[in-house]
């Protein structure tokens, strides 16, 4: 049994799951229609406008600084593996790569890229 | 020691040895996907009548205790009852993404779960890349949340899914950089290996200080990450009713429930195998008498004895801190979680390199 074939059954597993939920609360569930009941749910109050309101633009520089950071931490993985046979060498190298980065977050605090504003 | 494996081996060559390899295969396939459902299913059940009952502790209160013994049925009757309930159509939802969520959230759960070493070959899908899958599939999670919120056709669905957003994605940095810490000190990134490495001591005790650092990042980001507790900002009920699942009912928001309440265990198991020693026993070098007492626990006792004394710690913090604001939360990961976690992984390096 390869491991990629297990990775299919898992994610068979739980398409199957979310399936047969849904159809069994779909047959024992009662249905009624009525439009007031499809209306958003704001505490009883009717909407007013758009529901797809503006939003905070600083969940975007969030977003960006995740990239950086995530993108590093992919980067990182393969060095944490194999550190042990690298050594000493592969330490500095990785600090270089470390400095500049902590450059990056650095820079962005004194931006006020992390101040929530 | 008793190993659950003896029993899988027994079935892989009874069922080999009266059917063909095919037939044998398949049907090994879906006792997989079956077991895995129970387990699921079963840890959920368990967990939220766990929690209920520990949330009533520390108010004082008695909890469930009506529905069977110990009220230890009521999440059956719950769930009974959430399946009886009316799937209500909203207008002006989109109606692919809306039903896309609740698939995405179930599906990086179950492949997390899935990956979890339960016991030595008791591990659906072992890669040799463990800990990168983990990571890679329970971030699928965040894309659900936001396609939840954002097909929903509501405010308050859209500025939760946000929060979320922005949250989980800012500490799965931190959980990555404290997994990272782990793999350093064992240089595989394969959940057996680095399980069966702790045989003699477990991580937090072969790592030292830098191991306990990582280990106290991995629980607050971990318990983050499940959207839970003092940082259940998505969906703080006083701001945004429910947040990103807000306009889903009946079955619909149970997929929700359970992926929330799974993915508090698999933290606390992504814990307890990397940093506790997985099914490990707790041995002490030298004490033969001591460590064969240890060895007649079985392994998934072990296993599940970590996990839910993880889950408990989580449970405790999620009864007791009042819930922080939004810029407080971020705050706590990119200033303080973030380089502590850089800083950690250069300490691992040197902990390694001179001890």
């Amino acid at each position: 049994m390869s491991n990629s074939s297990l990775f299919l059954v898992v994610l068979i597993t739980a398409v199957v799951m979310v399936v047969a939920a849904l159809l069994i609360a779909w047959l024992l569930s009662p249905k009624s229609s009525n439009p007031l009941k499809g209306e958003p749910y704001e505490c009883g109050i009717p909407t007013r406008g758009s529901s797809w309101t503006q939003f905070k633009v600083g969940y975007y520089l969030y977003a960006i600084l995740y990239l950086v950071f995530d993108v590093e931490t992919v980067l990182l993985f393969p060095w944490a593996s194999v550190m042990r046979q690298l050594g000493m060498q592969g330490l500095i190298c990785i600090a270089v790569f470390f400095c500049i980065l902590t450059f990056g977050l650095v820079y962005a605090w004194k931006k006020g890229a992390l101040q929530w504003k | 020691m008793f190993h659950l494996e003896i029993i899988t081996k027994w079935l892989d060559e009874f069922l080999r040895t009266y059917l063909l390899d095919g037939w044998a295969l398949f049907i090994e396939f879906v006792l997989i996907g079956v077991a895995i459902l129970a387990a699921y299913a079963v840890l959920a059940l368990i967990l939220i009548w766990l929690e209920r009952k520990v949330c009533a502790f520390f108010q004082c209160r008695l909890g469930p205790n009506r529905v069977g013994p110990f009220g230890l049925l009521q999440s059956v009757a719950d769930m009974i009852k959430i399946l009886l309930k009316e799937l209500i159509k909203i207008n002006k939802v989109d109606p692919f993404l809306f039903r896309t969520a609740m698939f995405l959230v179930i599906i990086a759960s179950i492949c997390t779960f899935g990956a979890l070493p339960f016991d030595k070959g008791i591990q659906a899908v072992d890669f040799n890349i463990g800990v990168f899958y983990l990571l890679a599939v329970s971030s699928l999670g965040v894309v659900g949340i936001l396609i939840a919120g954002w097909s929903s056709n509501n405010k308050y669905t859209l500025i939760g899914a946000m929060r979320s957003g922005a949250q989980l994605i800012s500490y799965e940095l931190s959980c990555g950089l404290a997994l990272m810490t782990i793999v350093m000190l064992s240089g595989s990134l394969q959940l057996s290996e680095i399980v069966a490495q702790q045989s003699y001591a477990w991580n937090i005790f072969r790592g030292g200080i830098p191991a306990i650092i990582a280990l106290i990042i991995y629980l607050i980001a971990g318990h983050a990450e499940t959207n839970r507790g003092p940082f259940d900002l998505p969906e703080a009920e006083s701001e945004l009713t429910a947040g990103y699942h807000t306009e889903y009912s009946g079955i619909q928001f149970g997929f929700f429930y359970l992926a929330e309440y799974l993915n508090m265990f698999i933290i606390a198991a992504i814990a307890s195998t990397l940093f506790l020693g997985g099914w490990m026993p707790f041995h002490i070098p030298g004490w033969a008498g001591f460590n064969a007492v240890m060895d007649l626990i079985p392994p998934v006792i072990w296993f599940f004895g970590k996990t839910f004394a993880c889950i408990f710690l989580a449970l405790w913090v999620r009864w007791t801190m009042p819930r922080l604001r939004i810029d407080q939360l971020l705050n706590l990961e990119w200033k303080i979680l973030m380089p502590l976690s850089l800083i950690n992984i250069i300490l691992m390096a040197l902990w390694i390199i001179y001890v």
